[in-house]
Order: C-alpha cells, then structure tokens, then sequence
C-alpha cells in the first residue's frame, strides 16, 4: 500500500472529487498561488486552474458566505480556513446560516459546503491560533463534524465529506501534516459516523481522536509493557455523526472508560461521551468515567508549558492509570 | 541591516532633502529628537534580526512576523503620542512595542516564552501589550483589532480626554468586514482615531490588485465621509508630518480618518514564509538599495549635520548590544510554570479578597 502524508492524503482527496465533480471547488486564503499555508493544496491551480482553485482576500465572513449561498444552487465549495481558528470571523455564516437554512426552510434547500481547515495547540502560536472547536460546532444540530487522526482516514473521510449533502466541517491538525500512513489506492471513500478501533485492548477503553489518538497510541504502549494494562482505543474519527455504539460495545468489553481529548473541558465532546456512556452503559462501569481534557485556561504560548497544557503520553499515562484504580 | 546601511552612504546622490523636513512638526524638533528617531529605528531593526537568530536557534516558537523595512511607520507615528493618545496593532508588533518605549529584554523575553517577557510568555510575538504605554496590543486575528481602536477613541471622548487612537492595520486587513464596521461607528459617532492601513504590498503571497477592489485603500474613506491621506512610509518626516495632521484632526475635532502608509517587508510575511511564490528577490533588493528608511534618515541627518559617522556607528554598536543583552537576560529566565496556566484569566480569581461571584470557574 503507498505510504504518504496525511498532508498529501488530503490533496489527493481534493484532487479526486475535483476530478470526479465539476461543482467542487475549492475557496481560500493562500490556497492557489501560495499553493497553501500549509501545503495542502500544492499543485492543485496548476492542475484545476483558476476556476476551481479560488485565492479569496482575507474576508472569511465574506466568502465562506459566499460558499454557502452557492451550495444552495448545487456549487460543492470546499473552503479552507487557514485555521480554524478563525472561524470566529465566520461564525453568523457557519452556526446561523449553515447550521439553519435546511430546517428554516422547512427542508427545502441543502448546503453541501466543506469547510476544511487545521484546528488544533500545540504550534505555541497563542491564544488567537489555537482554538479546538468540534464541540461548539457539534453543538449545533444540522452541522457534520470531523477530525481524522492518520492519512487514510483523512482521505476516505474527506472525500464521504466532499459527497455529503449537509454542511461538513472538517478540522485537520498543522502537527500531523507530515505524518505517513498507508493509504490504500483508489476511490477509498468512509463513511461518516463511524469510529475505528485503532488498538485493541482488554482492560481500559480510551475514547479519543484527532492527535490525541496518537498520543494515547503512545501510553498505551507502555501501559502494556510497564504495567500489563491491555488498553483498547477508539478513535471516534467523526464527533456528529458520533458512533456511539462502537464506544458502548468497547466498554462492555473493558468497563473502564477513560476520554482523552485536547478540549477545554466545559462542555467539551468528552461532556457528551460521558453522559451517553453512563447512560447507556452504567452497568457495564467498574469505576467512575476518567478523562484527559487541555487544562482549562486560554492557550499559553510558552512552549513548554503549552505541551504540558495540552494532552501528552506523559500526561495520557497518569490518566490511564488513575482511570484504573 | 546590511553594511551598506551603517556606512555613511554618500557615494550616490547627495543627502536626499525630505520635503516634509520642513513641516512644523518635523522643523521643531531638537538635535536630540531627531537622533532618537533614528536611534529607535535602528534597535528595532537590531532587535528583530536578534531575535530572528534566536529563532533559527529554536529558542522561539511559534510565528514570527518581523518588521524589518517598516520601521520608519511606527516611530514616525508613535512619536507623535501624547498622554491620552493610544496605539493597538496586528500581529507584526514588535516596532510599535520598542516606538512606544517599551524595554527590549522583556519583549525578547516573551519571544523565548520567559516569564520575565511583556505578557508572562503568554502571549507571544503576535500578542505584545504594555498599557501604562498606551500600546494596547499585538492581535493576532487580521482586522480584530480595529473595533477595539474605535473603542479606545471611544473611550478617550466619553472620558472627557483630549486624545486620539491609532489603528494599525495591514493591505490585507482592509478587506475584513469587521474593519469596515469601525469605520462607520467612527464616522457616524466622531471618534478620534486614525486608522493607519500599514501597506507593504502584500497580504502574506497576495498582492494587493489580487485582494482589493476599488481605486485605492485609503480612498474607501470616502464612503463614510472621513478624510483620508497616503504618505511614504520610507520617509520618517513624511509619515510625521501626515500623521500629525491626522492626530490632531482627531483630537481638536473628533474626526477620523484613514492613512495609508506605503511601506516595504523585506522578510517572508513569517519567518516559517520561504517567500518564492510571489515576488521576485530583484523587488526585495531594490527597495532596501533605493528607500530603505534608516538609510534614507541616516543620510538626511547626515545632510542637516544631526549625525556623523562616528555617531552612527555608536548607535549601532549599542543597539545590537542591547538586543544581545535583551538575548542574554531571555535565556537567562525562567518560563512559567504549569500552575501559571490557569493565572490571569479571570480578574476574580487573580484579585481574591474581592471575589463577589460564587461557583467554580475552573473544570477539569
Ligand atoms: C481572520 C484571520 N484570517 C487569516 C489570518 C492569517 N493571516 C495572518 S496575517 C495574514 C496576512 C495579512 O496581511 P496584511 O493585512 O497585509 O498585513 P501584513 O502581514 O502585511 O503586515 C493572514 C492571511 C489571520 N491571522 N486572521
Ligand atoms: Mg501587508
């Protein structure tokens, strides 16, 4: 199987539904001439050509509005934010217009938008930069959420992202750009809504995704070997459509739960995790639900502490070992 | 600062003459001032090149936007500030920071992420701030921060002051919606800011014909009946002698305005830019050989007989001896620590005698 980047995972599902759907097309700052703040689009103008491949100025309210209202003629914008970061200046646009026009209308108008683009710490790029917002986007009903943690997932992902009819957002990571993973070939598409269990396990369930996978990837390793603890993980993948039954059935096999996610904690996705699991899975608990969030203040810059903010395998281990007691 | 910059450049031209040398603002200014206008541009530029080094060092993290080429924008203008006038900025804040009078070892400081730096480390490049400077900032988000300029003009009038903010916004930011609501609330109400749009070409790789419709930035005043001016940010006279005309339209009358200020980045738009895509180097070269702004004050007080070589070469040496101590007093600190995290988020919490809320406010 190739081996690529999550980076290049990325643009090969870009490339492909550009390919495959004359209506895709791709908005952003930096995304065409630049060839992307952070690479993602590299070599995409050159190929799709000025029509498809749109630099926008810096007006993210203006364009991914833009976006928006085209979708509702059938244009399938896949829009990048530089970061997501600042969807903030987009908000009214995303969580009123996208999340609403479908149920206002009383059904009668869908927005198939992308609105893709890396959310995540991690880079000490301060308060501004940093911002994790698959919770606040969750929260509204009529909006998809995902956060894919390896380059296959990435691709088959964006591309279900891409062919979905309702207003997707799709928040990558600056720090797993440059991560490889085995991609298979072809029209790799996933659905939506469907965790995945990247590491089996017996005696504790990590529910995580995003970087934070990789993380708990890390401690779970040593967990095994330094402390005979057999960890399963699920990587949630998608938040909304959540696949909650993949989680309930890793419980029942483990019946300890920790979440781990680089979240502030008030009313983060682990909030929501945790109420469904004690509700549906109460039984199944041989010890109160732990979980692993971002410590609760603005991103520091300092980068030290900022890793000591966020989640890490040091921080991931302790976790798992109090979820244990 | 290439070497060209310090020597005494008198091989071309005669010392070009500033046509705003002589503009009352500019005429009334002592040997001294105009030697610490000089002095000023010359420890940013030293201070920005140190701490490039120490970013190839990785002792910063992050972004860094350097400023180099534009220095003569924020002493021109800061220069002119008096108590009650306010400064708030972008991201690329480091000269306004040093023009307002901040000390350099804390700005270095917060580069390294020390708890010694101007914002604890917290904040970082983008986000300088020293309020008992009147420098509000150091914002990250492109166009956030210029409702936040009205507000400070805002503030200034309701407190009965007399005063004026300045705004400092990049080519790029002018297309933000957010920046075009100030304009209205400053017109529609009267506020004493001055929007200063710094335009060095370039939003990141974009050029400005690529972004910007319309005939001109500082044109798009017009729309909300403010007044408007350009000048050459190359020229430190000449961004004082505008800007005071704008300051003072402001204070006296309570009239905003915009001023678009042409000036040049000779750096990637952040270090981490490798700068390829678009513009060519020749671009780059001929602006710092032809209107580089230390070298074209050095050789206008040089001209006036303000400076010498020997002096020149004295504000050099000092100024990158100050940004190597600034260097040495950042490596030399400690960063913050786990528990700095959760300080100086809320008011109450930092001030806990006068905590009037209940609840918790932290969650883990
Ligand atoms: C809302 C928002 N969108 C995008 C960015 C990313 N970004 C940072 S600086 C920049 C270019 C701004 O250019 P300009 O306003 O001309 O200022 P300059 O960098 O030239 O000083 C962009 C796109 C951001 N920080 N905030
Ligand atoms: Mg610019």
């Amino acid at each position: 199987m190739p081996v690529i980047t999550y980076r290049e995972a990325i643009r090969h599902a870009l490339a492909e539904e550009l390919e495959r759907d004359s209506n895709v097309v791709v908005l952003g700052e930096e995304v065409a001439q630049f060839n992307g703040a952070y690479k993602v689009t590299e070599g995409l103008l050159a190929k799709f050509g000025p029509k498809r491949i749109v630099d926008t100025p810096i007006s993210e309210a203006g364009f991914i509005g833009m976006g928006l209202g085209a979708s509702m003629l059938g244009v399938r914008p896949v829009m990048e934010l530089m970061f997501w970061s600042f969807y903030s200046v987009a908000f009214d646009q995303i969580l009123n217009n996208a999340a609403n026009v479908r149920y206002m209308s009383g059904g009668q108008i869908n927005c198939p938008i992308v609105i893709r683009g890396p959310a995540n710490g991690g880079t000490n790029v301060g308060a501004t930069h940093s911002h994790t917002p698959e919770n606040v986007l969750a929260n509204h009903p009529g909006i998809k959420v995902v956060v894919p943690s390896t380059a296959a997932d990435a691709k088959g992902l964006l591309k279900a992202a891409i062919r979905d009819n309702d207003p997707v957002m799709f928040l990558e990571n600056t720090l797993l750009y440059g991560e490889k993973g085995e991609v298979p070939d072809g029209d790799i598409v996933i659905p939506l809504g469907l965790a995945d269990i990247k590491r089996e396990g017996t005696d504790l369930t990590i529910v995580t995704y995003g970087r934070s996978v990789h993380h708990s990837l890390a401690a779970a390793a040593i967990l095994e070997k330094e402390h005979n603890i057999s960890v399963e993980i699920v990587d949630l993948r998608t938040i909304r459509p959540l696949d909650i039954d993949t989680v309930l059935k890793s419980v029942a096999k483990t019946h300890r739960v920790l979440i781990v996610e680089e979240q502030k904690p008030f009313a983060s996705v682990g909030s929501q995790l945790a109420f469904m699991i004690q509700k549906e899975a109460f039984d199944e608990l041989d010890g109160p639900i732990h979980r692993l969030a971002t410590i609760d203040a603005p991103a520091i810059y300092s980068p030290p502490v900022e890793t000591e903010q966020l989640p890490n395998p040091a921080r991931v281990l302790k976790a798992a070992l109090a979820a244990m007691e | 600062m290439s070497k060209k910059t310090t020597a005494t450049a008198d091989k071309n031209d005669a010392a070009q003459v500033s046509p705003a040398a002589q503009a009352p603002v500019n005429a009334k200014l002592t040997k001294d001032e105009r030697i610490e206008l000089y002095r000023k541009m010359v420890r940013i530029r030293r201070f920005e090149e140190r701490s490039l080094r120490a970013y190839q060092a990785k002792k910063i993290g992050g972004f860094l936007h350097l400023y180099i080429g534009q220095e003569a924008v924020a002493v021109g203008a800061c220069s002119l500030m008096g108590k009650h006038d306010h400064v708030i900025t972008a991201y690329r804040d480091h000269g306004h920071a040093i023009a307002v009078g901040m000390d350099s070892k804390p700005l270095m400081a917060e580069l390294y992420g020390k708890v010694t730096g101007c914002s604890k480390g917290k904040g970082g490049s983008m986000h300088y701030f020293d309020p008992s400077r009147n420098y509000w900032g150091g914002h990250g988000i492109v166009g956030g921060q210029i409702p936040l300029g009205v507000g400070l003009a805002y503030g200034v009038k309701y407190l009965g002051q007399k005063g004026a903010a300045m705004a400092f916004m990049g080519d790029g930011a002018v297309n933000q919606g957010a920046v075009h609501e100030a304009y209205n609330l400053a017109a529609l109400w009267d506020l004493p800011v001055v929007f200063v749009i710094e335009n060095n070409r370039y939003s990141m790789g974009t050029s400005q014909e690529r972004s910007s419709a319309g005939p001109g930035l500082a044109q798009r005043a017009e729309a909300y009946g403010m007044a408007w001016d350009v000048c050459d940010g190359h020229d430190v006279y000449e961004v004082r002698a505008t800007m005071d005309k704008a300051l003072n339209r402001a204070r006296d009358e309570f009239k905003p305005s915009v001023v678009e200020i042409d000036t040049y980045r000779y750096r990637g738009h952040s270090v981490a830019d490798p700068d390829k895509t678009y513009r060519d180097k020749a671009e780059i070269e001929e602006y710092q050989r032809t209107r580089d702004p230390i070298t074209l004050f050095q050789q206008t007080l040089l001209g006036e007989g303000v400076l010498n070589e020997a002096l020149v070469e004295l504000i050099d040496t000092e100024a990158r001896a100050e940004a190597d101590i600034a260097a040495d007093f950042s490596e030399a600190s400690p960063y913050p620590t786990v528990e700095d995290i959760q300080k100086d988020v809320y008011w109450e919490v930092d001030n806990p005698t006068q905590r009037t809320s209940q609840g918790r406010l932290f969650f883990e």
